[in-house]
C-alpha cells in the first residue's frame, strides 16, 4: 500500500497520468481532441513552454530560492530583436539567432551577477530586470509591433519535417537529451545539484559556486531568447509583451514536473511532462467552452490539487 | 548568516534599513520639488496620495506576510474581489448610505476570507506559498469576474465624494494614511509582530520553542488580505465605478515596495513602516522620471533602472 502510494504521489507518475486523464477528457469532450494532428498542434505549444522552462528548470534546480521572473521580457525581447534582424528574409534567421540569444544570455548574466555577488534574492533581482527590459523593448519597438518572421522559421515551427512532425519538436527532444546530458552526464550537472542542495557544502570541496549559478541564470536568459525566436514562428509577429503570458507557467511547469522549488533536486524530463500537461490543461479548459471566470477557477483549483498530491512542505517537528 | 563585522554605525543602521529608505524618500522629494514648483500645494500633495495610496496599503499586508518568510502574490486578484463586491452589494442594496456601509462592509469581509484561505492552505496544508498564491489569485480573480464580467456599474456619489473630500479639514485620503500607520503601530506594539518575525527567521526554532507557527502565518495572509480590501476600497473611491481586472500590477509592485523598505525576502526582518516608506519611494520614482521630462519612450527604461537600481541598494543596505 505503501509502496502504490509513493508510486502514485511520485511526480513523473502523476504528470503522465494527468496528461492522459486530461487527452481522455478532451476526447470524450469533444471527438477528436487525441487525434495525431491535435496531439502535434499541442505538442508544439507545449515545446514553446518547454523551452523556457529549460531555464527556469536550471535556475530552480540550482538553490539559493532560484527564480527567474524575467524570461518573459527576454522572451518579449528576443522575439522582437529576431522579428526586426529577419525582418521577413530567411537568409538572416541565423543572425537573428544569433542576436536574440546573444541579447538575452547577457541579459541573464547580469540577473546571475545581481543574484551571486550583490547577494539579491533572485525574485526581487529578477523582477527588477523585468521592468528594465520592458523599459528596453519600449525604446527598441516604441511600443508598436514590430518586425516580421521568415518564412522558413515559421515552416520551421508550423509545419511537418521529418515523420508528420515541425521541426520545433525536434529541437525540443534535442533539448531534452542535451538537457539530460548536462545534468546527469557531466561535472557540471553534478555541481549544480551540488549547490542547489547543500551550497556551503559544495563551497568547501572547492566548486566555484557564483560562477556556476551565475551561467545558470545566463542560460535561462538564453532559453527565453531562444524562446522568443520560435514563439515570433509561431505567430508571425512580436509585441512588446508577448513573453508575459510564460513567466509563471514556466515556473509551475517546473513544480508539476516534481522540480522542488528548494532547489537541488528534479530533472528537465519532469518539467517537459509538466509542460505538455498545463498545455493539455489549458487546451482541455477551452474546449470545454465555459466561459473565461469558469476556466480559471478550474485552472486554479487543479493547481491546488496539484499543489496537495505533492507540492507541500515537510512537517515541523519538535 | 554571514558573522557580523563590527562595525557600529553599520550596525545601528541595519536595524534602520527604513533611514536610508526615508533619506531617499526625502532626496526624491526635494528633486520633485524643483521639477514641480506647484509640488507642495494642498491639492497637488492630495492628488500624489491618492495614486501613492493603494500601492502603500497592500504593501503594508504584504509586508507581514513577507515578515513571516513567506510571500502573498494574490493580492493584486484580492483587490479585484474586493471591488467587484462592494460595488455589486451597494448596487443590490439600493444604493443609499446604508447599502454604502454595507458593501464596505462585504469588502473588507472578503479581503479577510481570502487571507484566511491562503493561510489555511499554505500553513495549515503546508502549501508552497509563490505556487498557492499564483493559484488563488486566478480563482478570486476568475470569482471577480463572474460576480462583474466587464469594467462598469458605479458607486453612488456619496461614496466618491467622501473620499474625495475632507474631514476636519484634512482630506478623507489623508486620515485613511494615518490611520493605517496608527493600525501598524498597535501591531508593531503586540507580541505578534515578534513572533511573526521568529516564525519568518527560523521556523524550526520558533517552533521547538512553543509558538503557534501555522496560527501566526495564518493570521499574517489575514492580515495582508485585510490591508488589500483596504486598498481596494480606495481605489473604488477613486474610480468611483466596478473592474473586475482592478489591481493587476499591485502584487509585485507591493512586493517592491517591501524589499525598497528594507525587508529581506527570506524573512524574519523589515516593518510595515518601512513598507509604507518603499510604497512612496516607489510612486516618487514615477513622479520624477515624468517630471524631468525625459523623451517619453524612454521613461519606463529609466524607471526601470533606477527601481532595480534602488532594489539592488535596499539589499545591500539591509545585509551589512
Amino acid at each position: 500500500m505503501n509502496r502504490l502510494r509513493s508510486t502514485l504521489t511520485d511526480p513523473l507518475v502523476l504528470a503522465t497520468l494527468s496528461i492522459l486523464v486530461l487527452l481522455a477528457a478532451g476526447e470524450a469532450l469533444s471527438p477528436g481532441f487525441a487525434r495525431g494532428d491535435q496531439i502535434v498542434r499541442l505538442l508544439v505549444v507545449s515545446a514553446i513552454l518547454g523551452l523556457v522552462a529549460a531555464g527556469q528548470s536550471l535556475v530552480v534546480i540550482g538553490g539559493r530560492e532560484g527564480i527567474d521572473l524575467s524570461v518573459g521580457a527576454s522572451i518579449s525581447l528576443g522575439a522582437v530583436l529576431a522579428g526586426n534582424v529577419m525582418a521577413g528574409q530567411d537568409g538572416s534567421i541565423f543572425l537573428a539567432v544569433l542576436v536574440a540569444g546573444g541579447a538575452t544570455f547577457l541579459i541573464g548574466l547580469i540577473n546571475g551577477l545581481g543574484v551571486t555577488m550583490l547577494r539579491i534574492p533572485p525574485l526581487v533581482m529578477t523582477l527588477g530586470m523585468t521592468g528594465v527590459v520592458q523599459g528596453a523593448l519600449i525604446v527598441i519597438s516604441r511600443g508598436i509591433p514590430s518586425g516580421n518572421a521568415a518564412p522558413a522559421l515559421m515552416a520551421f515551427v508550423n509545419r511537418p519535417l521529418v515523420f508528420g512532425l515541425p521541426g520545433i519538436l525536434i529541437l525540443w527532444a534535442l533539448v531534452g537529451v542535451l538537457m539530460w546530458v548536462l545534468l546527469r552526464r557531466t561535472r557540471l550537472g553534478y555541481a549544480i545539484y551540488a549547490i542547489g542542495s547543500n551550497e556551503r557544502a559544495a563551497e568547501l570541496t572547492g566548486l566555484p559556486v557564483r560562477a556556476i549559478r551565475t551561467l545558470l541564470y545566463g542560460l535561462s536568459g538564453l532559453f527565453a531568447g531562444l524562446t522568443g525566436v520560435i514563439v515570433i514562428g509561431y505567430t508571425g509577429n512580436s509585441f512588446v509583451s508577448v513573453g508575459d503570458q510564460y513567466v509563471l507557467p514556466s515556473v509551475i511547469a517546473v513544480v508539476i514536473g516534481g522540480i522542488s522549488l528548494a532547489g537541488g533536486q528534479g530533472n528537465y524530463f519532469g518539467a517537459m511532462l509538466g509542460a505538455i500537461a498545463l498545455t493539455l490543461l489549458t487546451s482541455v479548459l477551452t474546449t470545454l467552452q465555459l466561459e473565461f471566470w469558469g476556466r480559471q477557477l478550474i485552472f486554479g483549483a487543479v493547481l491546488l490539487m496539484l499543489m496537495l498530491l505533492y507540492g507541500r512542505a515537510g512537517r515541523l517537528r519538535a | 548568516m554571514t558573522p557580523a563585522r563590527t562595525n557600529p554605525a553599520m550596525a545601528a543602521l541595519r536595524n534602520r534599513v527604513w533611514l536610508v529608505t526615508l533619506s531617499a524618500l526625502i532626496a526624491l522629494f526635494v528633486i520633485n520639488w524643483i521639477l514641480q514648483p506647484n509640488l507642495v500645494t494642498p491639492n497637488v500633495l492630495k492628488s500624489n496620495l491618492t495614486v501613492f495610496l493603494p500601492v502603500v496599503l497592500v504593501a503594508i499586508g504584504q509586508s507581514y506576510v513577507i515578515l513571516g518568510g513567506d510571500i502573498d502574490l494574490s493580492v493584486g486578484s484580492i483587490v479585484a474581489l474586493v471591488n467587484v463586491v462592494t460595488v455589486s452589494v451597494i448596487a443590490a442594496l439600493g444604493g443609499g448610505v446604508p447599502a454604502i456601509f454595507a458593501g464596505i462592509g462585504a469588502g473588507i469581509l472578503t479581503g479577510v476570507a481570502c487571507g484566511l484561505v491562503n493561510g489555511l492552505l499554505i500553513a495549515g496544508l503546508r502549501f508552497q506559498a509563490i505556487v498557492t498564491t499564483f493559484a488563488t489569485g486566478i480563482i478570486f480573480g476568475g470569482l471577480a469576474l463572474r460576480i462583474l464580467p466587464t469594467a462598469g456599474l458605479p458607486v453612488p456619489a456619496e461614496y466618491w465624494r467622501t473620499y474625495g473630500g475632507a474631514v476636519l479639514g484634512l482630506p478623507v485620503v489623508l486620515w485613511v494614511l494615518i490611520l493605517a500607520l496608527v493600525i501598524i503601530a498597535i501591531i508593531a506594539r503586540r507580541p505578534f509582530i515578534k513572533h511573526l518575525s521568529a516564525v519568518g527567521g527560523l521556523r524550526q526554532a520558533a517552533f521547538q520553542s512553543g509558538l503557534p507557527v501555522a496560527r501566526i502565518r495564518i493570521l499574517a495572509y489575514v492580515l495582508a488580505g485585510l490591508f488589500a480590501a483596504f486598498a481596494s476600497l480606495c481605489l473604488t473611491g477613486e474610480t468611483a465605478s466596478g473592474d473586475p481586472l482592478m489591481g493587476r500590477l499591485l502584487a509585485l509592485s507591493s512586493i517592491s515596495a517591501v524589499v525598497l523598505g528594507g525587508a529581506a525576502l527570506a524573512g524574519g526582518s523589515g516593518s510595515a513602516f518601512g513598507a509604507v516608506l518603499g510604497a512612496l519611494v516607489l510612486g516618487m520614482i514615477g513622479n520624477v522620471i515624468f517630471f524631468a521630462r525625459f523623451p517619453f519612450e524612454y521613461q519606463t527604461l529609466i524607471q526601470g533602472l533606477i527601481t532595480l537600481l534602488a532594489l539592488a541598494g535596499g539589499v545591500l543596505v539591509a545585509r551589512r
